[in-house]
């Protein structure tokens, strides 16, 4: 029952991403190609709404609901930064879909979505099978 | 009811995006990410042979609770309040959707190219399958996506998902502007 609060939260998110349009492999298109603000005035005042959240949440040690002490883990630079960056950002120029896009596209009822997203959970298990081999 | 059906303004939708951060921490101490749910199905689904898979997928059942949430959200804003009109689209994009040959963009997506049948085409197979394959992989060895790293980590200053977004920018800008004309070019 715990998990319902993320479900809840997850509806939301999915609900968003749909009415900001950012989940269309035109408006993806259109960013690449600068020619709309859209795209970059949603990842930026995302961006922007984040960063005060987080800073105010350190500032004023806010606590989680429960009472915890609230704690986000560094991220540590590897070179899988740079190239598999690098490879997601041409799936994303060809999919038009970041993984949380493609879970709101097949829930809107374009089932052919499901290919993609089977294809990125593949894409996760090569790369989990082939880790230890590449550079880090 | 209209607020629901039409598409919403970058300033309203960005800044509710952002506040998914400070949401999921102070209700579950959850760092914002959905890339790690991929990890997760493989997880779940493939246990024990690989150890980049053997751990306890159920401790982090939070994140499959939050994708299938998302998926739920695309049912009710795309398909029961569904924006009737398409994407006004810039002139300029409009311009060079026509240059790629996509004539129908009433859509969220191509319907042309993403079809079931456009999956035994070669144009279809790698834009949906290969690049499906690219976004799994490299979301995984990035260590995140564009929640995670672009705006997660960017909202928490951190320098590796900075790199990080520049990369997915230069492999966009690479695939739009030098690769993708090919591909739609393709006879196939």
């Amino acid at each position: 029952m715990k998990n319902i609060k993320f479900l809840i939260l997850g509806v939301i998110f999915g609900f968003i991403l749909i009415k900001a349009e950012v989940i269309s492999w035109f408006r993806i298109q259109e960013m690449f190609r600068f020619q709309s603000f859209h795209m970059y005035g949603i990842i930026c005042s995302a961006i922007v709404v984040g960063l005060i959240s987080v800073q105010l949440i350190k500032r004023f040690n806010i606590k989680t609901l429960s009472g915890e002490p609230i704690k986000i883990a560094p991220k540590t630079f590897n070179k899988g930064n740079v190239i598999g960056g690098f490879m997601f950002g041409l799936g994303w120029a060809m999919t038009g879909a970041c993984p949380g896009p493609l879970y709101a596209l097949i829930g809107s009822g374009l089932l052919v979505i499901t290919v993609v997203l089977l294809s990125a959970i593949f894409g996760t298990y090569i790369y989990g099978v082939l880790k230890d081999k590449l550079p880090h | 009811m209209n607020i629901f059906t039409q598409p919403w303004p970058w300033y309203v939708s960005g800044p509710l995006i952002g506040l998914m951060i400070p949401a999921l921490l102070i209700l579950g101490n959850k760092a914002f990410g959905i890339s790690s749910s991929l990890r997760h199905i493989c997880a779940a689904c493939l246990p024990g042979k690989v150890k980049f898979f053997d751990y306890d997928w159920k401790n982090e059942s939070w994140n499959l609770f939050f994708v299938f949430g998302v998926a739920i959200g695309g049912l009710i804003a795309g398909a029961f309040l569904a924006n009737p009109n398409p994407i006004q689209l810039s002139d300029a994009a409009i311009a060079s959707m026509n240059e790629l040959g996509i004539k129908n963009y009433s859509g969220l997506i191509p319907s042309e190219v993403f079809n079931f049948s456009a999956l035994l085409t070669v144009k279809g197979f790698i834009l949906m399958v290969v690049g499906g394959f690219f976004v799994g992989f490299g979301t995984r060895y990035a260590g995140g996506c564009t929640s995670g790293h672009a705006i997660m980590g960017l909202s928490n200053l951190q320098l590796p998902s900075l790199i990080a977004t520049c990369c997915f920018f230069a492999g966009g800008l690479a695939m739009t502007w030098l690769i993708l004309p090919y591909i739609m070019r393709l006879p196939f």
